[in-house]
């Protein structure tokens, strides 16, 4: 996978305590036991670590991770 | 820890708080809104809030708190009263010159600072201004609040958020390293944002006739989400830059005070800032969100020590935020 994916992947497990092995790019946010506000600050934390925004109709509409890396990337979201 | 800043600064002197009896629960807003204590709790941390009754107003609420802040002041007195309220009994006139007087303080100067959930941050600053320019040598700085009746109670996505409460803090003129020493301040807004929390009717903009009441533009109306991420960018920048301009770091903070409106956002500034949860004062659990009353409702749960740095930082409508630094005095609170 990607330096995106990977770095998302760091995100989840660190700041919102998903277990490692519930992570895949298929994995949705409702299978990783994340809520709206979940999302809200998965959005901030992208915005912080990536550089890129993502708007709150943008998140909404966000299901599984490759969707959402997909979307980080073609933002230009760059690791560090 | 030890702070030292040079020079003149308002000193925290006294501190009293005031809740209506009344206390509901999740469980009695699930009764009418589609929601459960689960649901609040895990998107807010808060289980219950105390709920003014009809008889009583903001100002009601304020002058407690005020007359308990006074006597831990062991003050009879202040010559000026800054209230905070985004909630005041009427439109005009200002709340502030009733408590005033309802204090036993006649003729003594008084104003309100809207500065709506960071309007206490604001009234500090205001209170160490009129005693900076010579106004005063003793004000009284309250946040008293009933928001309750300015949220739609069929607003799920504020209903189950606010609550009622007053607190209350004097402040005298004194010495920058003396116990009880607070500043600097960082104050900050972004008007441009202004309709992410609005009461849409009510003011010049707009009047409450047939059409308001009926699209519930007479309510608090707020963007949960932005104001959320906004909530967290703000009050992690500025309590930064407070800490910055007093020459300290985040680990010279004993305990962080934010404003109480959701225990995630609390966690999600402390995290920011690397503040260790055991240092994070939280009591929005018991009281939700009492808006300008939140920080001095939190100071008096907040079993501070004398010589620690306490670290205020808050954010609300306005957008407007702010923060402050204290050193914690030895304290008679009621």
């Amino acid at each position: 996978m990607s330096p995106v994916y990977d770095r998302v992947k760091e995100l989840l497990i660190d700041k919102f305590g998903v277990p490692a092995d519930e992570i895949s790019p298929e994995s949705t946010f409702e299978d990783m036991d994340l809520d709206s506000l979940d999302l809200v600050e998965f959005a901030l934390a992208a915005e912080e670590d990536l550089g890129v925004r993502i708007s709150d109709e943008e998140a909404e509409q966000l299901t599984t991770l490759s969707d959402t890396v997909a979307l980080l990337e073609a933002k230009g979201a760059k690791v560090s | 820890m030890s702070v030292s800043r040079l020079g003149t600064s308002a000193v925290l002197r006294g501190l009293g708080a005031a809740v209506p009896s009344r206390v509901v629960t999740n469980d009695e807003l699930s009764q009418r809104l589609s929601t459960s204590d689960e649901w609040v709790r895990t998107r807010t941390g808060i289980a219950q809030r105390h709920v003014a009754d009809a008889g009583t107003a903001t100002a009601d609420l304020a002058v407690e708190a005020g007359a308990r802040a006074l006597k831990s002041a062991g003050a009879g007195e202040a010559d000026a009263v800054v209230c905070a309220t985004t909630s005041p009994d009427r439109p005009m006139p200002a709340t502030a010159p009733e408590v005033a007087a309802r204090l036993g303080l006649p003729n003594v100067a008084a104003v309100r600072v809207d500065g709506g959930c960071a309007g206490v941050v604001y009234a500090l600053a205001t209170g160490a201004g009129l005693l900076a320019a010579g106004v005063a040598e003793r004000v009284l700085v309250v946040g008293a609040e009933i928001m309750t009746r300015l949220v739609d109670p069929d607003d799920l996505g504020t209903a189950v958020l606010f609550g009622d409460g007053a607190g209350a803090v004097v402040l005298e003129r004194g010495d920058a390293d003396q116990p009880g020493a607070i500043g600097p301040f960082d104050l900050g807004s972004d008007g441009d944002l202004a309709d992410l929390l609005a009461i849409p009717a009510g003011g010049s903009r707009r009047a409450v006739d047939a059409d308001a009441i009926a699209e519930r533009a007479n309510f608090i109306h707020m963007d949960g989400k932005e104001v959320y991420r906004q909530a967290v960018r703000r009050m992690v920048e500025s309590s930064r830059n407070v800490l910055e301009a007093a020459g300290l770091t985040v680990d010279d903070v004993d305990r962080m005070v934010g404003h109480q409106a959701n225990a995630r956002i609390l966690d999600a500034v402390g995290d920011r800032l690397g503040v260790p949860v055991e240092r994070r004062v939280s009591n929005v659990a018991r009281y939700g969100n009492t808006s300008a009353a939140s920080i001095p409702l939190a100071l008096v749960d907040a079993d501070l020590r004398p010589g620690e740095l306490v670290l205020l930082t808050a954010f609300g409508a306005g957008l407007s935020w702010g923060s402050t630094l204290l050193t914690w005095p030895d304290l008679a609170t009621s």
